[in-house]
């Protein structure tokens, strides 16, 4: 691993999107209409208050995790991935690349989306605006490392595409957004307290409803940050220098 | 320090479950155009990979600059260029060139030098996917040159080429030979055979010749190296019989 390659690898991957002018219209535009929709379509503050912030992190995740899955894919695909193997690039400083890229583009994604929704929208946060940002930050990063390790499963973008709704859907349904965890039945709640989304959604529920940083806020931020490490642990694996 | 650039030993390599390469073995020197001449599908992509480390073997030793292949030492000395051209489409070519500089370690100058060197100084500023097939193909050959590697592994390079720019790559080459560095080309078109100071014929994953284009010639009577190229599969087939 080097600093300098993997500084000049997520230099590279912004410079791409910074010649995708529409991508990244769309990785900001699309969650703000989002939040304007859901505001509007709540049309009572207080149920935007308890659905805004838990958008806010699951907006940056989506996202991340598609964007990511397909850029890799398209790694593998076009043979950059082969070549950049045969050089001394190590596989997490692609990773790293990618994360600390990424990383920042959805800081300005969600910089956007809650400008708006905390001015304009009117959401009301107990907590601290720094916490939700370094939050959705966190839940970002785990986008990228769960769509980094999507695309080893994809052939083809038409699959990676589909990884989307297979990772993230079921992960939403069961993250407590729509019943609370604690009203599921057993298996289904087993299998959400194994899921990270769910421990995301609850950080930002607590941090809508509390000022200061409380122990659940910070054993789940651990969680999800857990998980992202793994997330690229486990993708960093499935990068083989050598393949048949 | 062996006398040889790239020493294969035994190389038997299988994908999908059938034998591509069966037990190959041949030396390359320092310093010389090796060409690999054979039919597409005879496995001269698949050896090659196996030359720069990224193919699975199942027996067999490749050494490399007198390392086993793929060697982390070998990552800054071996410059490969797959078939298909491996640059960010979303790029320009000076911005490809830069990463890879970066990843190589190689001066932000070589960029510049390599784009030159494959005649692609125009068209820095172009974004990859802009670019012909030919250009890119230049773009890809190009990356392979950053950081003046020791050997250079360029499949099929030439390519969708004009006769013009052919004789100029060909010619890059040997000015390349000439400053000590080892090529290994492979071509499935005849004519460029006559261009390497050696040739490896291969054939359904074997080596059927390894010479010079003069000693095969001799060897085997032929004008051209097509007819040398038909007879030596004659010839072998007698032997078999």
């Amino acid at each position: 691993m080097s600093p300098a390659i993997t500084l000049a690898t997520a230099r590279r991957i912004l410079t791409q999107l910074r010649h995708d002018h529409r991508t990244l219209g769309l990785i900001v535009g699309v969650p703000t209409l989002l939040m304007i929709l859901l505001r509007y379509v709540l049309d009572r503050p207080q149920a935007f208050d308890r659905y805004g912030p838990m958008l806010l992190a699951i907006f940056p995740f989506t996202v991340m995790f598609i964007v990511t899955s397909i850029a890799t894919l398209r790694e593998r695909t076009s043979g950059t991935l082969e070549r950049l193997m045969t050089m001394p690039l190590g596989r997490l400083d692609l990773l790293l690349g990618y994360a600390l890229a990424f990383g920042l583009t959805a800081l300005v994604q969600v910089g956007v989306v809650s400008a708006v929704a905390l001015t304009w929208l009117g959401l009301d946060l107990r907590g601290s605006v720094w916490t939700l940002l370094a939050l959705t930050l966190f839940a970002a990063l785990l986008g990228v490392a769960l769509g980094l390790l999507a695309s080893a499963f994809a052939r083809t973008e038409f699959q990676a595409v589909q990884f989307m709704p297979a990772f993230v859907l079921p992960q939403l349904l069961l993250a407590g957004l729509f019943v609370p965890r604690d009203q599921m039945s057993t298996a289904l709640r087993w299998i959400a307290d194994a899921l990270p989304l769910s421990y995301l959604v609850e950080a930002m529920r607590e941090l809508t409803g509390q000022a200061g940083l409380t122990g659940t806020l910070l054993r789940d931020t651990a969680v999800v940050a857990g998980c992202t490490v793994l997330g690229l642990l486990l993708g960093a694996a499935t990068l083989r220098r050598r393949t048949p | 320090m062996t006398n040889y650039a790239i020493e294969v030993r035994d190389l038997r390599v299988a994908r999908g479950g059938r034998a591509v390469l069966h037990d190959l073995t041949f030396e390359v020197p320092h310093g010389s155009v090796v060409g690999l001449l054979g039919p597409s599908g005879c496995g001269k992509t698949t050896l090659m990979r196996a030359v720069v480390g990224v193919q699975i073997v199942q027996s067999g030793t490749v050494t490399v600059l007198g390392r086993p292949a793929g060697h982390r030492d070998l990552r800054r000395r071996v410059g490969y260029a797959t078939q298909s051209p491996a640059v960010y489409a979303d790029l320009t070519v000076r911005e490809n060139l830069r990463y890879f500089a970066a990843v190589l370690g190689a001066d932000r100058g070589d960029a510049d030098r390599v784009a030159e060197e494959v005649g692609l100084g125009g068209a820095r500023d172009q974004v990859a996917a802009s670019l012909s097939g030919g250009q890119l193909n230049r773009a890809s050959l190009a990356v392979a040159l950053l950081g003046r590697p020791e050997l250079l592994v360029f499949d099929e390079p030439t390519v969708g080429l004009d006769p013009v720019l052919r004789g100029e790559l060909w010619e890059l080459f040997h000015e390349l030979a000439g400053r000590g560095t080892t090529l290994l080309v492979s071509s499935h078109v005849m004519d460029e055979a006559a261009r390497c100071e050696r040739l490896l014929l291969m054939r359904e994953g074997l080596i059927i010749a390894d010479d010079t284009p003069d000693a095969l010639r001799e060897r085997t009577g032929a004008d051209d190296l097509e007819q040398a190229f038909l007879k030596v599969i004659e010839q072998r087939g007698k032997v078999a019989a």
